[in-house]
């Protein structure tokens, strides 16, 4: 049973990592007995499990995931939106309102309009139907302060890092909210724009650099580095 | 230029541009050059260049067009008007939508369609400078393109074309060579798993021509795979090495 990389190795599409007993985990597929890559990534070896972290990867929707999308359509009795998916998903009139929704009366756009940001959980999806969400629980609705950060959806996991150890470090460090959408939108709010603008920056560095090892440490680094020189200007 | 030249191979065995009868053109490749595609990826393969940006899987506009089972997949190859020596008419000639269907035909099998019904991919090949062997280029790209986005593939697919000039069996053709030479035969391929994706020919060969050139074919798309690999890996690599530093 052999395997033809070593841990955390860059593979890309069609790359054979291993041949015999293993299992395809994500992006992988198997075929006469052997597991090749299907997107760029770094292969991992656990167990008989074979998969690959992507490098790149656009947001596929799941049940229970916080999104940020915008919204880019008021409807009749709802919204959709766009939350950096390959489907559009859709949120009710009647989820947002504690009374009954009626078409003549209430005004949608009151409520949202196009263009709005807004942070939103998904409640229901499956490939047949686009995806459903709702903004009513306590920190979801609409996003009225802050900046958005857009990095590729695959990445996110990265910027929680192991046991949220990235996304503490820095929150802590910067003192910015920061709230991290499953789909690639990351949504900082600080007390002032030079915090709002180092946690972009951090966000950018660990996109880039999202491969390489060390990397929590590296960026806690550079945030003290350039507070540093903010203090001294 | 537009000469024709009496022999285009000469008493030493070169070819017009110097190279042996199984020599590819110098290669040069790039991923990830434009901000604004999903994916998109440069080749310049001699004188050819050749660029193309992938977008999706997104919605499918006309929506009628979706399927329910599986994404579809939508290519359009298109030659810049200056990319010719006679200027060419930006509108769609019957060549073009002719190779944007064989190249869909021959990138189709390396995409995992069926993992996102309902939505389009959408592949748009531009060539800005062409000098033969486009249409290979042109899958070669693509097909880094879509992996550059993000997209689930088999296998990269590599194309290359073989064929007969002044009577004797040669890789990848220039322009000249394609027009006075007897035969032409581009092949795309899905090399871990040796499928043939593309296969079209050109002109006369004998069957044992064929095979010959078949062969050289595929020996030519496995150089170019390398050369995809390298190039699809080595944007990461360089931030790699530059933190270790």
């Amino acid at each position: 049973m052999p395997t033809f990389f070593e841990k955390r190795e860059l593979v890309a599409p069609g790359d054979l990592l291993a041949e015999g007993d293993y299992i395809a985990g994500e992006n992988t597929y198997k075929e006469n007995n052997k597991i090749y890559a299907t997107r760029i990534g770094l292969v991992e070896y656990e167990n008989r499990k074979v998969s690959v972290v992507a490098l790149k990867a656009f947001y596929v929707p799941r049940v229970g995931d916080i999104v940020i999308g915008k919204i880019v359509e008021v409807g009749v009795s709802g919204w959709s939106v766009d939350i950096n998916s390959p489907y559009l998903a859709l949120l009710k009139a009647s989820d947002v309102m504690e009374r009954t929704f009626n078409p003549r009366r209430d005004d949608l756009t009151s409520i949202y309009d196009v263009g709005d940001m807004i942070i939103a959980k998904i409640t229901a999806y499956d490939r047949t139907h686009n995806p459903l969400l709702t903004v009513n629980e306590p920190g979801l609705g609409k996003i009225t302060r802050g900046q958005i950060v857009r990095v590729t959806p695959a990445k996110i996991p990265r910027i929680i890092g192991r046991k949220g150890s990235m996304i503490n470090m820095l929150k802590r460090e910067t003192g910015c909210r920061i709230t991290l959408g499953q789909n690639g939108l990351i949504l900082i709010s600080g007390r002032s724009l030079e915090s709002e603008r180092l946690a972009v920056m951090a966000i950018r560095k660990i996109e880039e650099e999202s491969h390489t090892s060390g990397l929590t440490d590296r960026v806690a680094e550079m945030i003290r580095k350039e507070k540093e020189r903010m203090k001294n200007e | 230029m537009s000469k024709t030249p009496e022999k285009l191979i000469n008493e030493k065995g070169l070819r017009l541009d110097g190279r042996k009868p199984d020599e590819l053109r110098p290669v040069k490749i790039e991923v990830g050059v434009l901000s604004n595609a999903d994916g998109s990826a440069y080749i310049e393969q001699g004188k050819s260049k050749i660029l193309a940006a992938v977008y999706g899987p997104k919605e499918v506009h006309p929506r009628h067009l979706a399927l329910p089972d599986r994404a579809v997949l939508r290519c359009r190859y298109h030659m810049a008007p200056f990319s010719v020596e006679q200027r060419k008419s930006p509108a769609p000639s019957r060549r073009e939508m002719e190779l944007s269907k064989v190249i869909r035909e021959a990138l189709e099998p390396a995409v995992f369609l069926e993992y996102y019904p309902r939505t389009s991919i959408d592949i748009f090949i531009e060539v800005l400078q062409a000098d033969g062997g486009t249409r290979c280029a042109g899958i070669t790209v693509a097909s880094l393109a879509l992996a550059d986005a993000g997209v689930p593939m088999r296998d990269l697919v590599a194309a290359c074309a073989a064929g007969k000039i002044d009577g004797k069996i040669v890789l990848d053709l220039t322009d000249t060579e394609d027009k006075n030479g007897e035969a032409d035969l581009p092949v795309a391929m899905m090399p871990t798993a040796e499928l043939i994706t593309l296969l079209q020919m050109d002109g006369m060969l004998t069957t044992e021509e064929f095979e010959e050139a078949l062969n050289v074919a595929v020996q030519g798309c496995k150089h170019i795979y390398e050369a995809q690999k390298e190039a699809l890996k080595a944007k990461y690599i360089e931030i790699k090495e530059a933190v270790q530093e």
